[in-house]
């Protein structure tokens, strides 16, 4: 980590952006340490949490905004996994879902395998100037807690497609790990928002 | 000249059995035999259309609509199956009704050799991916084989592909 970027813990930005969550907001994980993340800063029945599907997080998030468009829908994932669907961001800039935030926590390396190094690390791929390409037009920049926060107001009053970047630092906090059974996090994310 | 023999509009039957099943989100990379029913479901104002970049996309977007309580179709050509075989894991952890719609390539008169070698593997990979395969080879027979997939996915969350064999679709001309 370089002195002078200033990057955020991912368990308090993750508890930064759940906080005094309403029932309305729908949160889909990517594999691996966003969905531990997530489970760190409270289990709900509105989370999707996923155990594999790699590339996939955007799109379910995508299916999900469409089908329910007076819920919020935030899909928080890792750069890696961002980086395997990333056609994911062109398919959401054609369809502008008004409600759908994607939310890349971007520590620049795959913690579930080694901390090897990610495209955006060494490499220099920066997915904010991708998903400002694929169309979206709110693209933010969160490297600190003002913007953070920033980020979780929009998230309570979203308009239009929103899609930020998260500067995370590569930390490797005690896994919390959720139900696995991917039946029962289906049935029980229905039954919660009554379909 | 013969008067023209009356003939089934398959496509047409395919966009009707799917706003009987009450189809809200279609999935899709552009593809010729796919094109007329593509082009109604873009016609349609109480259908999402979405065009993907990848096969496997439509099938985490149609997890999605199922979470949230809408049905999803994905058509695609037969390479595209390939590019789904991980993405499925997600149907078959979750018990996600998957309904797919598979125009083929590669396996009659088929003049790009380059659409043989995954054309020839759709139906097992499709079969070890724990799919039911409902295979349609006459125009007669499209609309029934639908319904099947239909009640198949729908009736007990589980995953289908009908296939339109390439004798069915016809085939693709080609001229320089």
């Amino acid at each position: 980590m370089s002195g002078k970027e200033s990057k955020l813990e991912r368990r308090a930005a993750m508890a930064t952006l759940m906080a005094d969550r309403k029932d309305d907001l729908l949160v889909v994980p990517g594999l691996g340490s966003t969905t531990y993340d997530l489970a760190a800063a409270g289990d709900s029945d509105r989370n999707f949490y996923l155990w594999g599907a790699m590339g996939g997080a955007a799109m379910i998030g995508l299916g999900l905004a469409l089908a329910r468009p007076e819920k919020r829908v935030a899909v928080i994932t890792g750069d890696g996994e961002m980086l395997m669907g990333m056609g994911a961001l062109a398919t959401i800039g054609v369809q502008q879902p008004a409600n759908l935030a994607v939310i890349v926590f971007d520590n620049g390396v795959y913690g579930e395998t080694g901390m090897q190094p990610s495209h955006t690390n060494k490499g220099g791929v920066d997915l904010l100037t991708v998903a400002k390409g694929c169309g979206i037009a709110t693209c933010l920049d969160v490297r600190d807690e003002a913007a953070l926060a920033g980020l979780a107001a929009r998230l309570k009053n979203l308009a239009g497609p929103v899609f930020a970047r998260v500067a995370i630092e590569a930390s490797e906090p005690p896994r919390v790990l959720p139900e696995r059974d991917g039946t029962v996090l289906k049935r029980r994310f229905r039954a919660a928002i009554g379909v | 000249m013969n008067a023209p023999t009356k003939t089934v509009d398959w496509p047409e039957q395919l966009y009707k059995t799917l706003k009987r099943a009450g189809i809200r989100q279609v999935g899709y990379v552009p593809d010729a035999g796919h094109a007329r029913l593509i082009d109604r479901c873009r016609a349609d104002p109480d259908i999402h259309d979405v065009v993907l970049t990848t096969e496997e996309e439509g099938v985490a977007l149609a997890a999605g609509a199922w979470l949230g309580g809408q049905r999803a179709v994905l058509l695609m050509q037969s390479s595209g199956v390939g590019n789904c075989i991980n993405m499925l894991s997600l149907a078959r952890s979750c018990r996600f009704p998957m309904l797919m719609m598979i125009t083929m390539r590669g396996e009659w008169e088929e003049f790009n050799p380059w659409q043989e070698p995954m054309g020839s593997i759709v139906d097992p990979v499709l079969k070890l991916c724990d799919a039911e395969i409902y295979r349609a080879t006459k125009p007669d027979d499209v609309e029934g084989l639908a319904e099947r997939a239909v009640q198949h996915v729908f009736g007990d969350e589980r995953i289908a592909a009908l296939i339109l064999s390439q004798q069915l679709i016809g085939k693709k001309v080609w001229t320089k």
